[in-house]
């Protein structure tokens, strides 16, 4: 079980729990504004695009090369944007903070 | 020895060779973008390759000749697209509700009991066009009967089977879109020219002929590419039982197989800009006020992005197709589509035990030097119930 807090782009914090699947589909699970996943989590809209607290940044590690080129002509991107689709819950993710991107 | 693709990739040598097509559309030329990173770059790159032009230059084949009336917020860059993409982008995500999708599932349900009980059932005009203009008064949130009309309008909107620019088509679709908005302006409902005519864009209400350039777009964007998209899948069934039997037996996997299936068929080919500048793309030059194209078809099949980008792959999981376009422009119908698509294969795992062909006739763009297979003009199949 791994904890994992939300912040939306109008600074609401959401705190969930998630044991398995992404944390796109836990976002989207629980309503999370912002967090559409359009594509279902295949990397093809970047409609879940969050930026990593940087504190955690270690945790959730870096994006693949296609997860990369999709977040590169994303709005809003920075030097912590992942796409939620393609982080993996796991204990190892306790305790990590995103902020849900514009 | 392998059989070839259902649907095969006329764009793979250029592609690889050049990166680049080229057509002469009356006149006009186009530049083809063939790799898919040059594309996505041209896509975001708005101001070097604009969509604001001439209505219809973006459009390929160019509908400049036959219309003056501005799709959108599919003709127009930011900041001015931002704003009217923004107030459609939660009536185009109502297809995720509950509602909406216990009101497809019976539409879905009956095309299916009524093909299943015929010994020949042709899909394109019996069940993908009524499929997709019954599941569009969802959409419009308007009363089911306005389908019928809109199925005897043929599959296409502004192409007639023999002239893919007929300007007598377009008349009829502006001629009822004109009408539906006169009666809500008269009598305002929840419909979505009512809807529509009542939303504030930079401050003001959106005028008459701006709802219908969002209708018309919404009408001419959604059909055939819908239409090709249920016909090729049901296509693709008959020719590989096994992936229906995949589905049924992993229907988790649903949202991936819609996502690979757009993919691999990518309804619409390509899509068109303007330079506004002299500028390159794929290290060629590109002179100001030229167009390019964005060749989603050949994008997808990149195999520098794709493994085994000419196979179906149903479970694939990292999938950054372009079928429904890139960055600002990509597709607003796209929710209606995904949604439609996984609860059409999600039935048809319920009642499909399998599908034969009987007659097929490919339909077949003709772009100079590449000849592509976008569907059928007629699929005649029969359907066996589980």
């Amino acid at each position: 079980m791994a904890k994992i807090t939300f912040i939306t782009s109008d600074n609401q914090t959401i705190e969930l729990e998630g044991q398995s699947g992404s944390l796109m589909q836990l976002a989207v699970q629980n309503n999370v504004p912002g967090i559409d996943g359009d594509c279902g989590g295949v990397c093809s809209c970047a409609t879940c695009h969050v930026h990593v607290d940087p504190a955690y940044w270690e945790k959730t590690g870096t994006a693949s090369e296609i997860e990369q080129d999709m977040l590169e002509f994303e709005d809003n991107s920075s030097k912590y944007s992942r796409l939620s689709c393609q982080i993996q819950i796991s204990d190892a993710l306790d305790g990590i903070v995103l902020k849900v991107a514009k | 020895m392998s059989t070839p693709p259902l649907f095969p990739d006329p764009f793979q040598a250029a592609r690889e060779k050049r990166g680049l097509g080229e057509i002469d559309d009356q006149g006009d030329p186009v530049l083809m973008v063939l790799r898919h990173r040059d594309l996505r770059r041209s896509a975001h790159k708005y101001q070097d390759f604009s969509s604001e032009v001439e209505p219809g230059r973006i459009v390929v084949p160019s509908e400049v000749n036959i219309r003056d009336m501005r799709q959108i917020p599919f003709e127009m860059d930011p900041p001015r697209h931002t704003a009217y993409r923004a107030v459609l982008e939660d009536w185009f995500k109502r297809p995720l509700t509950d509602d909406y999708q216990a009101a497809l599932v019976p539409m879905i349900d009956e095309l299916l009991e009524t093909s299943l009980a015929k010994d020949a059932c042709e899909i394109v005009h019996d069940f993908a066009l009524p499929l997709q203009s019954r599941a569009l008064t969802l959409l419009l949130n308007v009363p089911f009967a306005e389908a019928e009309t809109w199925i005897s309008w043929g599959t296409h909107v502004f192409r007639s089977e023999d002239n893919p620019l007929d300007a007598d088509k377009a008349t009829v679709l502006y001629d009822y879109i004109d009408a539906q908005i006169e009666k809500a302006s008269q009598q305002p409902g929840e419909d979505i020219y009512s809807v529509l005519l009542n939303t504030e864009v930079n401050g003001h209400k959106m005028t008459k002929e701006e709802v219908k350039g969002v209708l018309v777009l919404t009408f001419a964007g959604g059909r055939d590419t819908i239409i090709n998209a249920v016909t090729n899948s049901i296509a693709y069934f008959a020719s590989h039982p096994q992936a229906l039997e995949q589905l049924r037996q992993h229907p988790t996997i649903i949202p991936r197989a819609v996502e690979e299936l757009v993919r691999y068929f990518s309804p619409l080919t390509q899509m068109g800009r303007v330079a506004t500048k002299d500028t390159q793309v794929c290290e060629h030059p590109v002179q100001a006020n030229s167009r390019i194209s964005l060749c989603w078809a050949s994008a997808n099949r990149d195999a520098s992005v794709f493994e085994n980008p000419n196979e179906v792959v149903l479970d694939r999981a990292v999938n950054p197709h372009v079928a429904f376009g890139f960055s600002h422009h990509k597709c607003l119908g796209a929710t209606h589509t995904r949604t439609l698509m996984k609860l059409l294969l999600e039935r048809m795992i319920e009642k499909v035990k399998s599908i034969e062909i009987l007659e097929a006739n490919e339909k077949i763009e003709d772009w100079g030097e590449f000849q592509r297979k976008v569907g059928y003009d007629k699929l005649t199949v029969k359907i066996k119930t589980l």
